[in-house]
């Protein structure tokens, strides 16, 4: 566990966003107010509707919120622009998705780098780091496989090793066992376990409890906001 | 990212996507094909009639009867009045008169048959002076030209065409045979030497021709009331710097001769260079319609570009997404389609520019028009080409780069 005192790597603070279709508003997010410390692994749980998409891609800032702020890092990210919110994605977040959203035309290490290329990593750095990404998640003997060469469980620990090839502040997952069977998501979650044992910040966001606890903290939502913010450490180890 | 990296990236999405990529470029590739061989033809027709102008003499000047400005406001029948007399020539070989014009041949000119022992030949019977030799550049390949005595004497004597010559005695030398034209018999005193303009040509074969002393031609052969007329006089500047002098000097003398103001005139001289402007003029023309049509089947091929892409924003928007999610910035995803579409444009650039020199090395064996293609015209279809790739690449990239990441990643 990190120190107490140590700057959080997400704090939202009030946080709402409201959609507007025609004359429709959806209140997703209704006030949520959530720190999370670095090396936590917290798992965002919810029913469907809930809102905790809608979190997890303002956590990924994938979307901008309506009011309320959020640092990450320390960084006020609430009002970016879109060309400096990519920038924060590219160094300060590694997402991992349900879909995987591997590129299925490049092989595996290609995938891996891709990240980095946006940061105008040098071409051979690239490939060492991304090499070395795969390494961690036990794919070293498949740099050259494309997705389509891979199992659902293999793409997902690619796209692990793409979410970590840039040493972020904070591994993003979205249901990242949604689509894989039992064994494969037990391997998957072996793998965060395992990040979470080298102190790596870990948000995962699933709606199955097994899943959730694995993590150390679960925040459980409803109609946009959080109905449970409970400390699991203790009782899973 | 960097640009090559850019470049690598586009050229994996052409490359995996290669019918489509494919038929896009096919567009493209038939509109620059089109454009350089019709490019090449109009160029290729312009060429051959200039050099057959070139071919009539250097430093020329031609009067012919007849004015473009009539002052009834009517354009009277190019050449078809008969003003022009010997008198009019006789005065402008004046050196007094028109220092700047160095020789001066009269010629009248008509269709005639020429008879030898049992052979015919229909060619065009040339009335001129011994100075035609050196105005229209030609020069005597066996025997001699005419000269001022024939001139004097009327005497019954020709030189032929080498074309003429050929048809009438075969491989016999022709120099004094004898040809008969309207029952007078000539004895034939040289051959010209061939300009080699081709059996295609609009105006009269160089080639094909029999010259006879005008005054033999008028008093003896076409005879008739107009026989002082001429049809044409050429005349030879001093040089091409006194050109417009010349041009000056005979037309103030011929104005002054006919009494008449420079509005009514009832002659016109033109130039080499306005001959030619003429004469290629119906041939840019149609270049410029034919272009005109093949610039429309790249706008077409433009639109197919966009057209595909477009396609391809809608199929990719998962992988857009990604590369937001991943850091990817507005400017950066929009470069990766426009480096998609002018890749494609370049492809069907350099394939269609290499269809159209196929086309320039084959087509003149089917058609006998020739095709000059010009290395500016093909660099600058290749180029235009990448710019059509370009121009319909923005609106499909920059609505590429417009998804906003969570509405990418969602879509599918």
């Amino acid at each position: 566990m990190a120190a107490a005192n140590s700057l959080p790597v997400i704090d939202l603070h009030d946080v709402t966003k409201t959609y507007r279709t025609g004359t429709l508003t959806v209140q997703a997010v209704r006030g949520v107010t959530l720190q999370i410390l670095p090396g936590e692994y917290v798992a965002i749980m919810g029913p469907s509707g809930s809102g905790k998409s809608t979190l997890m891609h303002i956590l990924g800032c994938l979307d901008s919120l309506t009011t309320g702020s959020y640092a990450l890092a320390g960084q006020d990210v609430s009002r970016m622009s879109d060309d400096d919110l990519a920038d924060v994605r590219n160094r300060r977040i590694g997402f991992v998705f349900q879909q995987f959203n591997l590129l299925s035309s490049l092989p595996a290490w290609r995938n891996v780098e891709l990240p980095l290329c946006y940061a105008g990593v040098r071409r051979d750095e690239r490939r060492s780091r991304a090499v070395e990404a795969l390494r961690r998640v036990g794919l070293g003997d498949r740099i050259m496989h494309r997705p389509g060469e891979l199992s659902g469980g293999q793409q997902q620990r690619v796209a692990v090793a793409r979410a970590l090839v840039t040493d972020p502040a904070l591994i993003l997952a979205d249901e990242p066992t949604g689509n894989l069977d039992s064994e494969a998501a037990a391997d998957v979650l072996a793998l965060f376990d395992e990040l979470r044992q080298s102190g790596r910040t870990v948000v995962l966001i699933t709606h199955e409890a097994d899943v959730a606890l694995r993590a150390d903290r679960t925040v459980r939502l409803r109609d946009g906001r959080i109905e449970l913010d409970r400390d699991q450490a203790g009782a899973r180890s | 990212m960097s640009w090559l990296e850019t470049l690598r990236t586009g050229l994996g999405a052409v490359l995996s996507h290669r019918l489509r990529s494919g038929l896009t470029m096919l567009g493209i590739l038939i509109g620059i094909a089109a454009v350089i061989l019709t490019v090449g033809f109009g160029e290729g027709a312009q060429a051959k009639v200039s050099g057959e102008i070139n071919a009539l003499g250097s430093n020329l000047l031609v009067v012919s009867p007849g004015s473009a400005t009539a002052s009834t406001g009517i354009r009277g029948g190019f050449g078809s009045a008969s003003t022009l007399t010997e008198a009019d020539a006789t005065a402008l070989a004046s050196k007094t008169v028109a220092p700047d014009i160095a020789a001066v041949a009269p010629a009248t000119q008509r269709s005639e048959t020429l008879t030898a022992a049992s052979t015919n030949w229909t060619t065009t019977v040339v009335g001129t002076s011994p100075d035609w030799l050196s105005v229209r550049a030609r020069s005597v390949a066996e025997g001699r030209f005419l000269t001022p005595a024939d001139e004097n004497a009327d005497a019954a004597v020709a030189v032929l065409g080498a074309t003429t010559a050929q048809e009438l005695f075969g491989l016999r030398d022709p120099v004094g045979q004898t040809v008969t034209v309207n029952g007078l018999p000539l004895t034939v005193v040289g051959v010209l030497n061939t300009v080699g303009a081709s059996a295609s040509s609009a105006t009269t074969n160089l080639d094909d021709q029999a010259v006879v002393p005008i005054t033999t031609v008028a008093n003896r052969i076409f005879g008739g009331s107009s026989r002082t007329s001429v049809q044409s006089i050429y005349m030879e500047a001093t040089s091409s710097a006194t050109l417009s002098a010349a041009y000056q000097e005979a037309t103030a003398e011929l104005l002054r001769l006919h009494q008449v103001s420079a509005a009514s005139a009832d002659f016109t001289i033109q130039s080499q260079q306005s001959l030619l402007t003429t004469a290629t003029s119906v041939d840019k023309t149609l270049t410029e319609l034919l272009a005109s049509i093949a610039a429309i089947s790249l706008l077409v091929g433009g639109i197919g570009v966009m057209n595909i892409m477009l396609v391809s924003v809608t199929e990719r928007v998962r992988e857009i997404g990604l590369r937001k999610a991943l850091g990817a910035k507005h400017r950066a995803i929009r470069r990766q389609f426009l480096v998609e579409a002018s890749l494609l444009g370049l492809a069907g650039g350099i394939l269609g520019a290499g269809l159209g020199l196929l086309g320039a090395a084959l087509l003149p064996h089917l058609i006998s028009n020739p095709i000059t293609i010009s290395p500016t015209a093909t660099v600058g279809a290749i180029v235009v080409a990448i710019g059509i790739g370009i121009g319909f690449g923005v609106y499909p990239a920059t609505r590429a780069a417009r998804l906003a990441p969570i509405d990418a990643l969602r879509g599918e």
